[in-house]
C-alpha cells in the first residue's frame, strides 16, 4: 500500500479547499442558512409540525443532506476532472499507485470536506431552529456513508465529464431536483398514494428518511431499508469505479 | 550468465555480457559511451514486440524491440506523429499497450507496475502544472505520490540544482515558461528515479536554458541515471546522446551509437577553393564524385571516410597535373540532421 501517495493526494485536495474557503465552505453554509431563516424561522413558525416535529426542525436533516449530496459530488468530480483538464493526470497515471489508492485520496478528501460542511451547517442551523438528535452515532454514520457514496458518484462524474458543462449537469439537473422531491421539505406521507409510490423510486428519499430518523426517530421508510439502499448505491458506485480503472475508461488510451 | 545488478547510484561498469543489443538486427554492439569505451553495460529497459493500435484503428507503434542501457543517454528522434510519445507513454503507464512487454529495471511495467514506476521519472512534452500550487508544494506532492517519505533536504537540493530555490514559495502560475519547464523536471526528479524520460525537454525554451538543461542531463547521467529523451532538435541529440534511435511511422528504423552512426552514414566532403574559376570539370576528372559550384570557384569532393582509401591524395595529384590550383581547402562531415532527414525520406 502506497500510504504516502494517498496522503499526498488527500493533502493536495484539502489544501485546494483551504485556498478556496469562501467557495468551498462559506458559500454553501450561507445559502443553506438562508433556507433555515426563510423556511425554518420565518415561514416555519406559522406552519404545523410534521410527525410531531416542528417544521423548522423537520427540514434540518433534508437541507443538510441537500448540501452534503451536492458538495460531495462537486468536490470529488472537480478533484479528478481538473487534472484531466489541465493535463496533470499524467503524473497520477505514471505513479506507482493502485486504483484503490487514487480513489482513497480523492474520495477521502471530498468526503472529509462534505462531512465537515455538514457538521458546520448542523451547528449553524441550531442558531435559527431548535432541534435535537436522538441517535447521534447513527446520524454520524449516515453523514459519513452518504458523503463517501456521493463522493464516489462525483468521482465517476469527474472521469466521465469531458467539459465543464457536463461536470455541472448531474448535480444541477438530477441530484438537486431529486433532493427537493425526495422529502427535504415534506413527508412523503403528505403526497397522494400514487405519488408516494412514484417517490419511492427516488433514491434520495431513502437517504433523507434515514438521516431524519437519526434526528427524531421518525421516518418515511424504515431505517433498515434506508441504510440498505445507501449501501446498495455505494456498491454500485464501487463497481463502476472498479470498471473504470480496469478498462482505463477516459483515463488511458 | 546475466550480470548482477549494480548498487543504485553507481554507474555500472560491468566487464561482461549485457551488451547494447538492437534485437531487430540481432546484432550485439558495443556501447558508444566515450566514458565506458571498451566495457559493456547492463540493460535497464527491455522492450519486446511492443505495439499500439488505438481504438480508431490507427497503428501508432508497429512491433518494436529495443534495449536501453543503464546509465546511457538515449535520444529518440522522429518526425511529428512518429510514435515517440506513445512509446514513452506506454513505458510510463499512461497508455495501455496493444501487445508486447516492457521491463524497467527488470520489472514488467504492467504486472509489476509499482516496482517499475518507482524507478521512472517523466517530464512530458506539454507544460502541464498545478497553476495555483507553490513550487515547493507541487514538488513535494510528486515525491509523496511516488511512495517516498518527505525529504525536505532532497527537495531543496533538486530545487537548487534547477535554479528554482528562490522561487520555491511562488505559485507556478507566476513563473515563466522556462521556469515551469524546470518545475516539471524537479517534479520528475523528486522521487530520485533511476530512469528519466524527457519528452521534448527543450521545446520552446531559450538557448541559455537549453544549455543549462544539457548540463543538468549530463550531471544526472554522471550519477548513474539513465536518460531517454525525445527531441526535434537534432543538435541536441548530437550534443548529448550516447545512442540514437530513429522512429518513423511507428517503426523503429535504426538504433545506433551516435559516433558509429555518424561514421557509418555521415558523408565527408572536401571543398577546394580554386585560384581561378572553372567553366566545367575537366574530362580527366570525370571519374571522381566532384561538384562544381555555380561560380566555378569551389570544387566539392564527396568521399567515404571509412573506406580503405579516401582518394584525396590521388585527386590532388590529378588536379595538379591538370593545372588546377587551389588556394584553400576544408573537410566537413554531414550532421546528424542530414542523416536523420535522409533516413526518414528513405522510408517515406
Amino acid at each position: 500500500m502506497n500510504i504516502y501517495a494517498i496522503r499526498s493526494i488527500y493533502r493536495f485536495e484539502m489544501s485546494r479547499t483551504f485556498r478556496t474557503l469562501l467557495q468551498s465552505i462559506v458559500s454553501p453554509v450561507i445559502s443553506t442558512s438562508l433556507y433555515f431563516v426563510v423556511f425554518g424561522a420565518a415561514i416555519g413558525s406559522h406552519m404545523n409540525g410534521i410527525d410531531g416535529v416542528s417544521y423548522g426542525a423537520f427540514i434540518v436533516p433534508g437541507l443538510i443532506m441537500l448540501s452534503l449530496l451536492t458538495q460531495s459530488i462537486s468536490n470529488a468530480s472537480f478533484g479528478i476532472y481538473f487534472p484531466k483538464f489541465v493535463g496533470t493526470i499524467y503524473e497520477i497515471l505514471s505513479a506507482p499507485v493502485s486504483a484503490f489508492e487514487i480513489v482513497a485520496g480523492y474520495v477521502g478528501a471530498a468526503a472529509t470536506k462534505s462531512v465537515a460542511l455538514g457538521l458546520i451547517i448542523l451547528v449553524t442551523a441550531r442558531l435559527f431552529v431548535a432541534f435535537h438528535i436522538e441517535h447521534p452515532l447513527w446520524m454520524l454514520a449516515f453523514l459519513v456513508l452518504t458523503a463517501v457514496t456521493f463522493s464516489l458518484f462525483g468521482f465517476i462524474i469527474g472521469i466521465w465529464a469531458d467539459n465543464f458543462e457536463k461536470l455541472q449537469l448531474v448535480p444541477l439537473l438530477i441530484v438537486t431536483p431529486l433532493t427537493f422531491l425526495g422529502g427535504s421539505f415534506y413527508s412523503i406521507h403528505m403526497l397522494s398514494p400514487f405519488w408516494q409510490k412514484v417517490t419511492l423510486f427516488n433514491p434520495v428519499v431513502y437517504l433523507i428518511s434515514g438521516f431524519r430518523w437519526s434526528f427524531y426517530g421518525v421516518s418515511d421508510v424504515s431505517m433498515t431499508i434506508s441504510l440498505g439502499m445507501t449501501l446498495v448505491f455505494l456498491l454500485i458506485c464501487l463497481a463502476v469505479v472498479w470498471w473504470i480503472f480496469r478498462s482505463g475508461y477516459r483515463l488511458k488510451a | 550468465m546475466p550480470a548482477a545488478p549494480a548498487p543504485e547510484g553507481v554507474a555500472e561498469v560491468l566487464v561482461v555480457v549485457g551488451a547494447a543489443t538492437y534485437h531487430r538486427r540481432s546484432v550485439r554492439k558495443r556501447t558508444a559511451f566515450p566514458m565506458l569505451e571498451g566495457v559493456r553495460v547492463q540493460p535497464i529497459i527491455s522492450i519486446r514486440q511492443l505495439s499500439k493500435t488505438y481504438a480508431s484503428g490507427f497503428q501508432a507503434l508497429k512491433p518494436i524491440d529495443l534495449t536501453i542501457n543503464r546509465g546511457e543517454i538515449f535520444a529518440l528522434l522522429g518526425p511529428n506523429g512518429a510514435g515517440k510519445t506513445t512509446l514513452i507513454s506506454i513505458i510510463c503507464g499512461i497508455v495501455n499497450p496493444s501487445s508486447g512487454s516492457v521491463l524497467a529495471d527488470g520489472h514488467d511495467v504492467v504486472r509489476e507496475y509499482r516496482a517499475a514506476r518507482e524507478k521512472i521519472g517523466l517530464v512530458p512534452q506539454e507544460l502541464t502544472t498545478d497553476a495555483f500550487e507553490t513550487v515547493w508544494n507541487t514538488v513535494s506532492f510528486s515525491r509523496g505520490l511516488f511512495g517516498k517519505s518527505a525529504n525536505p533536504a532532497h527537495v531543496e537540493k533538486v530545487l537548487r540544482d534547477l535554479a528554482l530555490w528562490n522561487k520555491k514559495d511562488n505559485k507556478i502560475i507566476t513563473l515563466s515558461g522556462g521556469m515551469k519547464r524546470r518545475v516539471m523536471i524537479a517534479k520528475a526528479l523528486s522521487h530520485e528515479p533511476r530512469i528519466l524520460f524527457l519528452d521534448e525537454p527543450t521545446a520552446g525554451v531559450d538557448v541559455d536554458l537549453r544549455r543549462d538543461m544539457w548540463v543538468m542531463v549530463r550531471a544526472l547521467r554522471a550519477t548513474g541515471v539513465t536518460v531517454i529523451l525525445t527531441t526535434h532538435y537534432i543538435d541536441e541529440a548530437e550534443e548529448m546522446a550516447d545512442r540514437i534511435g530513429v522512429i518513423n511511422k511507428g517503426e523503429l528504423i535504426l538504433v545506433e551509437g551516435k559516433t558509429a552512426l555518424m561514421e557509418k552514414l555521415g558523408r565527408r566532403q572536401l571543398t577546394l577553393q580554386l585560384q581561378a574559376p572553372l567553366v566545367r570539370i575537366p574530362e580527366a576528372m570525370s571519374g571522381y564524385p566532384l561538384e562544381l559550384s555555380a561560380d566555378g570557384l569551389q570544387l566539392v569532393y564527396t568521399y567515404d571516410a571509412q573506406g580503405e582509401s579516401t582518394g584525396i591524395d590521388v585527386l590532388l595529384r590529378r588536379l595538379a597535373e591538370a593545372g588546377i590550383d587551389f588556394k584553400d581547402l576544408k573537410t566537413s562531415q554531414s550532421s546528424l540532421e542530414d542523416i536523420f532527414v535522409s533516413l526518414v525520406r528513405e522510408r517515406a
